[in-house]
């Protein structure tokens, strides 16, 4: 072939290669999901990710297990990161319409997961018939899922925050472990004990990144009796006394006795790394941030007992409570709805399977015995099976979380919008935690403002 | 002086060519190109679905608003919005500081680095492998190298080291409203210098050595000989990388995002691209996100608009 030939044929080549590939990214798919032998295929995403080998090994194992109990059912698994809602990476799935058939969220997703609209309503598929224990599912977390009387999300997950602490370090800092920090002003104490015991050690440790530091502030306002949004949800309702105090007790323990450590700005893996690593005192957290502690940033469960939220004259006002759960996509078939559900409810709400499968989960290096979640309805047959299945096979002492279950605080959800408002309320977490001479009064009345803004702006 | 000729027209009059009176020429015409225009496809389908049609379509929806799945037209309600965020103007003013530093520090450096490379007279190549390393590595690992040991806020930080052995006092550095943006600026030009020196080198070595042994001979000194000679020989590359860096610099993103986590300290890091990231990423607002993106593509091409005609016009 002479050169010019070979050229053209080259040209050509790459020309129709191109426009067969991008030809192939248009094609629209049509797939839905039944295949000819009436195999109904569902993707579900939120599988552990390959560096959690047990949690991985167990996800398997449940879809193994599912698929055989129904062959008419193909499970297809997708990993999405160790965090499965990294707010940039869930917007980008919504925004471009690649989410899973059943896509895992948060609780305060529902609003955006609207407005995407990506998200089926499941109302007339929550049954019995396809969850065996729906009816014993809290009503309060079936309505964070629902929005004008229609329901687009099944709760699998649920959490309130505490004072979580390292009993380690409390016992280097001649602190008793089993008598943890009430108020706020007994956290600032021990921060500073535990600090000046453990040079390496923060005593009390605080997010300020990522919204992360939006979400502890809200908690933290919770703990002293006040609110982010005012009650219709229309302003913003934290440049009061009850921020300011929020604000203030964190700088006095970061400037006025340094005990917080220098790094700051930190993020939710960045504060659970340190804590693993046994340099964190306390920080508020939900029970389950010691399962995280140990699953994912290998520290030692013996390590980590959870009290109540602290409020600032005694125990605190209210705490935060939030969690997680999945939704289904639009589009999908009748067929794939009833295959997700029953996948749901196979592997986030029997008793006995997937998460709850307490036996399973008792030789792994996973604790067994955190009082949370708390899906099903107190009292309720599943809520018994669930305790005494627990109880049966709990693997850590049930003393870390008996101060935590003894006290047990009214629950608040989180405003609506919560993680724009994070976003924006992050910066006044960071202001007292990276500048000694931070202004309260004007960083809340800046976070006020742009809350504000952005309330607007949404309506 | 070298005669000069107005652009489009020719000292000779231009020959004339006959209209194609036939289809037949113009399919020999095609037919002529027909390699070019195929090797030409791949190109244009690439800017076009990845650059054009992404622009076009950010343009649409920075007049749009989609809630509930449903997108309705509402005008300039975006960019008023977004004109009235709290964080609009502090975004500019880093921005621009970002981009001002990046022209001191990252604009100067690399080019005193060609020259001292070009004058040096042994271990050339070993020393720009050296000064071209920091390109390879990937920008995110780059920068979590410098989150995490050199602006370490702790005594245990590199810089603070270095300080503290020389009796100077250490920085908070990222989280410093004072020192998020030199510090951002230091990491990036450590970073990015490479390719501008390769580009300065190159040039540099275009420049005749006459010129020099020229200068030497009239007693000019170092200082001289790049002031009327260097910068003289090189200002065409010089304008041009200057106006690559404003453009690049103004687009500061990922130097936040991982040396900040965000925003840093008191909103210190927030730049114009991280705005838009937290508009469009966090704060559920992809239309105000495509507002300001088209601000910014505006005021950078009327930068660039700007800047490209005071430079012809100087040349």
């Amino acid at each position: 072939m002479s050169a010019p030939q070979y050229r053209r044929v080259a040209a050509f080549a790459l020309a129709a290669g191109l426009g067969l590939s991008l030809a192939a990214c248009s094609t629209k798919s049509d797939d839905d999901g039944t295949s000819a032998d009436g195999k109904v295929t569902i993707t579900v995403d939120c599988m552990p990710v390959g560096t959690e080998k047990e949690l991985l090994a167990n996800w398997n194992a449940d879809v193994a297990a599912f698929e055989k109990a129904n062959p008419d059912i193909t499970i297809k698994s997708v990993s999405v990161g160790t965090q499965c809602n990294n707010p940039p990476d869930f917007t980008a799935r919504l925004a471009g319409g690649t989410t899973t058939d059943v896509f895992y969220g948060y609780m305060t997703d529902l609003q955006q997961v609207l407005d995407s609209g990506q998200a089926m309503d499941i109302t007339p598929y929550l049954t019995t018939d396809n969850i065996a224990t729906w009816d014993d599912v809290d009503p309060a977390l079936k309505g964070v899922f629902t929005d004008g009387g229609k329901v687009y999300g099944v709760p699998v997950k649920n959490y309130s925050m505490g004072l979580v602490y390292n009993k380690v370090l409390f016992s280097k800092a001649g602190l008793d472990p089993a008598n943890p920090p009430k108020t706020w002003a007994d956290v600032r104490t021990a921060a500073k004990k535990i600090a000046g015991a453990d040079k390496n050690a923060a005593g009390y440790a605080e997010y300020s990144a990522g919204n992360t530091g939006g979400w502890h502030f809200t908690a933290e306002i919770y703990s002293q009796g006040g609110q982010v949004l005012s009650a219709d949800g229309k302003k913003a309702d934290f440049n009061n006394a009850q921020g300011k105090q929020v604000l203030q007790n964190l700088k006095d323990m970061r400037y006025g006795d340094n005990s917080m450590g220098s790094r700051q700005l930190l993020q939710w893996g960045d504060l659970l790394t340190n804590a693993a690593a046994g340099k964190v005192g306390m920080f508020v957290g939900a029970p389950d941030t010691t399962q995280a502690i140990v699953s994912q940033f290998k520290g030692k469960y013996d390590d980590w007992a959870v009290a109540p939220l602290p409020g600032q004259d005694g125990p605190a006002k209210a705490t935060l409570g939030g969690g997680e759960g999945y939704f289904f996509k639009k589009g999908l078939t009748d067929a794939q709805v009833k295959a997700g559900l029953k996948w749901i409810a196979y592997q986030k709400l029997t008793v006995g399977k997937g998460q709850f499968d307490y036996p399973r989960a008792k030789p792994q290096n996973y604790p067994v015995g955190v009082p949370q979640p708390l899906l099903f309805t107190k009292d309720s047959a599943t809520a018994k099976a669930e305790f005494e299945l627990r109880k049966a096979n709990a693997n850590v002492d049930p003393s870390i979380y008996s101060l935590f279950e003894a006290n047990q605080l009214p629950i608040k959800g989180e405003p609506a919008n919560a993680q724009a408002i994070y976003a924006v309320l992050d910066s006044a977490m960071s202001g007292v935690l990276t500048n000694p001479n931070a202004n309260i009064d004007q960083l809340l009345k800046t976070a006020e403002d742009k809350v504000n803004q952005l309330l607007t702006a949404g309506s | 002086m070298a005669t000069m000729t107005a652009p489009g027209k020719t000292e000779q009059p231009a020959r004339q060519v006959p209209a194609p009176r036939s289809g037949a020429r113009r399919s020999r015409k095609i037919r002529d190109n027909l390699t070019g225009h195929a090797f030409l496809i791949g190109a244009v389908l690439c800017f076009a679905v990845f650059t054009w049609y992404p622009m076009i379509r950010g343009i649409v929806m920075s007049f749009q608003r989609t809630r509930r799945g449903v997108t309705t037209w509402v005008g300039w309600d975006n960019y008023t919005r977004i004109l009235a965020d709290p964080s609009f103007w502090p975004a500019w003013r880093n921005t621009a500081y970002f981009t001002l530093l990046a022209l001191v520090i990252g604009y100067a450096v690399p080019f005193f680095v060609a020259i001292l490379l070009n004058e040096l007279r042994h271990a050339k190549g070993y020393l720009r492998i050296l000064v071209y390393i920091p390109v390879m590595l990937p920008p995110a690992s780059a920068l979590f190298l410098f989150k995490f040991y050199a602006y370490d806020p702790s005594d245990a930080g590199l810089f603070n080291a270095i300080l503290r052995a020389l009796h100077l006092p250490t920085s908070q550095w990222m989280q410093s409203a004072e020192a998020t943006m030199p510090a951002m600026v230091i990491a990036s030009t450590w970073m990015n210098m490479g390719s501008a020196v390769l580009i300065y080198l190159a040039s540099l070595q275009n420049i005749p050595g006459e010129l020099y042994e020229a200068a030497e001979l009239d007693g000019a000194g170092l200082w001289r000989r790049i002031w009327n000679v260097t910068i003289p020989q090189t200002r065409l590359i010089l304008g041009l990388l200057a106006m690559m860096q404003i453009v690049a610099t103004m687009q500061v993103f990922i130097e936040p995002l991982i040396l900040a986590n965000g925003a840093g300290t008191e909103d210190s890091a927030t730049t114009v691209a991280y705005l838009i990231y937290q508009h469009g990423f966090f704060q559920n607002d992809l239309n105000g996100a495509a507002a300001l993106g088209v601000i910014m593509l505006v005021a950078l091409a009327a930068f660039s608009a700007v800047y490209l005609r005071l430079t012809t016009k100087n040349d």
